[in-house]
């Protein structure tokens, strides 16, 4: 029961290959980031300012979410706005003036930029100053960019992050160490992550973002913080801007990513090695009890990632490491090599990393491949599968919970999945 | 600037796409910022589509505007037409593209592929999906149709049809076609083209072959059947067949132009005697709510009140290019025309008339379900199961029998539901154990009057104990519930109690009444009786 300690940090990774190509991108944009970040931050509301085309992106990526009086919504620029027959600025005013009387419950508002938005150089900064000046101290009105021109997917939550770095209130310099989690997780992840914190003794420990707008964690030159996604680099950056220092980790998915993400803290807080191991022991054996049987499965089988969220590098590692599985590629939209250093140590040296894409030469390599599961978007997953490759799309794995001990077997399964139906079905 | 949560249809390179995805042999190179490759999705997931829709997108960033960005777009043509060997290339800008003002058609003329290149002009900012779709099929037509072609002489051959208007993403596009095509067979009329759908460039080429041509889908095909009328003078069918009296009318109007005998199209529908029967008499008048496309919603209010008996309430349409066609058909049933393309307009004319039962799209499904009204889907936009595996056309004999399956289905649950609150305080059947066709595990409704959004205030002092003051959605004081009369309410079953509570408050309000008792719920019941 004396768990293995995360193993040291290469000194340098810069000397891992790289394949970047540029064509044809099948990713989804920022605005995206949307649909889980209005869940999480639960007085915040959205506003995109772009086109039919983003509205009809949020629908399609919210589903059936639309209908539940969602706290997102779109402006959408019309003909008479390009054609400066209206004022862009007036017109945004007077649409962020009835949504807030229609929604007096709302403290928070992001004016989200969007590709037309940003094309025609609407100064959404500037509208978010002067609508603030109007509606505080009930509103604050920030704004981000989610356009596809900027961010892909998930660096939409890290636009979104960002903006709210400079909101964070200053802690005092004399004040205590104090930890913050970043990235937004699930709520049951989040309060497990916080059960062992609590346990392991270490506190006060914030979360970015917070559940309530009015709940901003202080920042200051005493803040350690986890990155509990790796696609906040913009985060990252504003966060040490305000002085906080980042504790290096392998991201926490399975047992070991877990171990060594909980553990980096542990060490900053001066924990002890013998109190952290008793603390993480159970639930450190729970994962790994549960991803037992899908190693069976998983246990040297291919795998091929298509670019998605950046979460491609960990799960990659999670996938190798602890299931046994043989990475072919791993693309990623954007690659962050200082804060995915330890999980891209542990691939094995036969795995191509790949930044952007190029789509039909990379689906050339798919097919050439024939990997035994191939993680892709949804705009990919039937025609491979149409094809004969069974996939297993990666939209999910943003959605779902994944991270932490206690997800440990649920995020195996997602990749067990498909396979063991790919061998159950007689059709 | 318009605030919107909910779309009825995309912007129009959608509509684009799913002339593309539609057709075979035929390439869209679509010049797009990273992230738009998302519409790809609604082929692959919702239509299940096993290909790739056959669109490339130039996916341009931030670091590629400037002249790049038009290099990048001849680079994504001049690979896509590599790839894919397409017979006919269609080129055009989405939302943004149009913004930065790179001229496709310049860009593709100057490559000189040696295939047709169709550019397209889709204002993104003005029009929509069924626009961009219906321009993008004209443009295909107007360019690639060989005008020399015309009809063999007719000795001795069947006469030849065009079916047009059938793309990707079209509500029960795939199986109207087999439905019709099947009919067209049993008069001796044979199918010469189908088109968008299942179509190739080479095909188009030779639409003037002919004898007359067959409009299923307005809403896709009204632009190019216009042209082919002038072009080659073909013949246009325009009675949509959808329901047992629209499939007559369009068999005699298909028998007038293809000179055959209407007699010989086989009648093989079970709608009339379904609907004569009497089990079918408790269907008598029931309210309904029609909303959708101006086609379908048109065709559905002819069925519902010819045909099932109902009486229709309200008619309504998203796309404004067809609003005249539905504010004349609004008038044969005496309603007023909604022509509107904000769900909340729909919500608030659903809350305010009470419909016994809704026939919409997508959204008003999921208005009519927060309404606790029954529902069925009759248009576009639809989710995933509304692309069925089984067979289920909308038009013709067949799709007859699925409209009386699918809309009298929710019905029946309701009166499912009559029997269950019958019922309700056999302990097996409470309140609380929730509608029996919505899954186990519902949470009970919290206020006592769930079927109307109106917002419930607190208590007026000096009223009847415990009362709760009701704002209709015309926002006036429509009376206060006693709680006896509260009580009363919930005993009428859940699918007519929304309105016998409207029409009591609206006889309250008439007859002065400051607060509403037992009495006076029976009163309105009394004064309202039909």
């Amino acid at each position: 029961m004396t768990p293995a300690l995360p193993a040291a940090v290469p000194a340098s990774t810069d000397c891992v290959p790289v394949l970047r190509q540029r064509g044809q991108r099948e990713v989804f944009c920022g605005l995206t980031g949307i649909i889980w970040l209005h869940r999480k931050i639960q007085d915040a509301f959205f506003l995109v300012v772009g086109s039919r085309t983003c509205a009809h992106l949020l629908q399609s990526a919210a589903g059936v979410m639309v209908f539940a009086e969602p706290r997102f919504g779109t402006a959408i620029i019309e003909e008479r706005d390009l054609a400066g027959m209206a004022d862009c600025n007036e017109e945004l005013d007077r649409v962020v003036d009835r949504l807030l009387t229609r929604r007096p419950d709302i403290r928070m508002l992001f004016l989200v930029g969007s590709c037309p938005s940003e094309v025609i150089k609407l100064d959404l900064s500037r509208a978010a100053q002067r609508l603030s000046g109007k509606h505080s101290p009930n509103v604050r009105i920030l704004n981000y960019s989610g356009s596809g021109i900027e961010t892909t997917f998930t660096e939409g939550e890290d636009a979104c992050l960002a903006s709210l770095v400079p909101e964070l209130p200053a802690e005092p310099a004399n004040a205590a160490p104090a930890l913050m989690i970043v990235g937004a997780l699930p709520d049951v992840v989040e309060d497990q992550f916080l059960r062992i914190f609590a346990q392991l003794g270490i506190a006060p420990v914030h979360c970015l973002p917070a559940r309530k707008s009015a709940d901003l964690p202080p920042v200051g030159p005493n803040t350690r913080y986890l990155l509990a996604q790796p696609f906040l680099g913009e985060t990252a950056r504003s966060l040490e801007d305000r002085g906080a220092q980042r504790l290096d980790a392998m991201f926490p998915f399975g047992a070991e990513g877990t171990t060594s993400w909980l553990h980096a803290a542990a060490q900053a807080f001066g924990i002890d090695e013998m109190h952290f191991r008793s603390v993480i022991a159970p639930g450190r054996e729970r994962a790994k009890r549960a991803i037992e049987h899908c190693r069976e499965q998983l246990a040297g089988k291919s795998i091929f990632f298509m670019p998605d969220s950046q979460l491609e590098v960990p799960l990659a590692r999670f996938l190798s490491q602890e299931l046994g599985m043989v990475p072919i590629e791993v693309g990623t939209p954007y690659l962050h090599r200082r804060h995915l250093a330890q999980d891209l140590a542990l691939l094995p040296s036969t795995t191509v990393i790949s930044e952007g894409q190029d789509v039909d030469r990379q689906l050339d390599r798919v097919r050439a491949a024939q990997p035994d599961i191939t993680v892709c978007g949804l705009g990919l997953a039937n025609p491979l599968e149409a094809e004969g490759l069974t996939t297993k799309w990666a939209i999910e794995l943003v959605f779902s919970p994944i991270h932490g001990f206690d997800q440990a077997g649920d995020l195996a399964e997602l990749f067990a999945r498909p396979l063991r139906r790919r061998d159950v079905l007689r059709v | 600037m318009q605030l919107t949560v909910w779309t009825y249809e995309g912007p129009p390179h959608v509509g684009a796409m799913r002339i593309a995805t539609a057709m075979e042999g035929l390439h869209y190179v679509l010049h797009a910022p990273q992230g738009d490759t998302y519409a790809d999705l609604l082929f692959t997931m919702i239509e299940r589509r096993g290909k790739r829709p056959p669109v490339t997108y130039t996916t341009f960033q931030a670091r590629d505007l400037g002249k790049d960005t038009a290099e990048l777009f001849q680079t994504a043509a001049r690979e896509a037409y590599a790839r894919y060997q397409p017979q006919a290339m269609i080129v055009g800008a989405s939302c943004t593209a149009e913004l930065i003002q790179d001229d496709p058609a310049g860009l593709t003329d100057a490559m000189r592929l040696p295939i047709p290149v169709i550019p397209l002009e889709l204002p993104s900012y003005q029009r929509k999906e069924n626009w961009g779709a219906a321009e993008t099929f004209y443009q295909i037509v107007r360019k690639l149709a060989d005008k020399d072609a015309h009809p063999a002489p007719r000795e001795n051959r069947r006469p030849r049809a065009n079916l047009l208007g059938p793309t990707a993403l079209g509500f029960r596009h795939r199986d109207d076609i087999i439905e019709i095509t099947r009919l067209l067979d049993s008069m001796g009329i044979d199918v010469h083209l189908t088109a968008p759908l299942s179509a190739s460039p080479a095909d188009i080429v030779r639409i003037g072959e002919a004898d007359f041509n067959i409009l299923l889908y307005p809403e896709i095909g009204d632009t190019a059947v216009r042209w082919l009328e002038k072009t080659f003078g073909q013949k246009t069918v325009r009675t949509v067949p959808i329901g047992y009296g629209a499939t007559k009318d369009f068999i005699r109007e298909v028998a007038a132009i293809a000179d055959v005998d209407a007699a010989l199209a086989l009648d093989d529908s079970r709608l009339p005697w379904w609907s004569r029967s009497v089990d079918s008499t408790y269907l008598t008048a029931k309210r309904v709510f029609i909303f959708g496309d101006a086609t379908h919603a048109i065709a559905a209010a002819r069925v519902a009140r010819d045909e099932l008996g109902f009486t229709v309430v309200g008619l309504g349409c998203y796309n404004r290019e067809f609003a005249r066609d539905l504010r004349d058909a609004a008038k044969l049933y005496g309603v007023e025309p909604l022509i509107t393309d904000d769900y909340l307009e729909v919500e608030d004319a659903i809350a305010a008339l009470q419909p016994e039962l809704v026939l919409g799209t997508q959204m008003e499904r999921h208005i009519a379900k927060r309404l606790r009204i029954p529902c069925a889907v009759i248009s576009a936009p639809v989710h995933v199961q509304d692309f069925p595996a089984r067979y289920s056309p909308q038009m013709g004999f067949e799709g007859a029998n699925v409209l009386f399956d699918t809309w009298v289905h929710p019905l029946v649950m309701g009166l499912e539901e009559h029997l269950l609150t019958m019922f309700r305080d056999d302990f097996e059947f409470s309140d609380s154990a929730g509608a029996s066709h919505l899954g186990h595990g519902r949470v009970a409704l919290a206020t006592p009057s769930p079927f109307v959004p109106s917002e419930v205030e607190g208590p007026i002092p000096g009223a009847a104990e415990s009362p709760s003051t009701t704002l209709g959605t015309n926002g006036g004081l429509n009376g206060v519930w006693s709680a006896e009369a509260e009580k009363e309410l919930l005993k009428i079953p859940f699918f007519v109690r929304g309105k016998a509570r409207r029409n009591t408050e609206r006889f309250a309000t008439e007859q002065g009444l400051a607060a509403i008792t037992l009495e006076t719920l029976y009163d309105a019941k009394a004064h309202y009786a039909r």
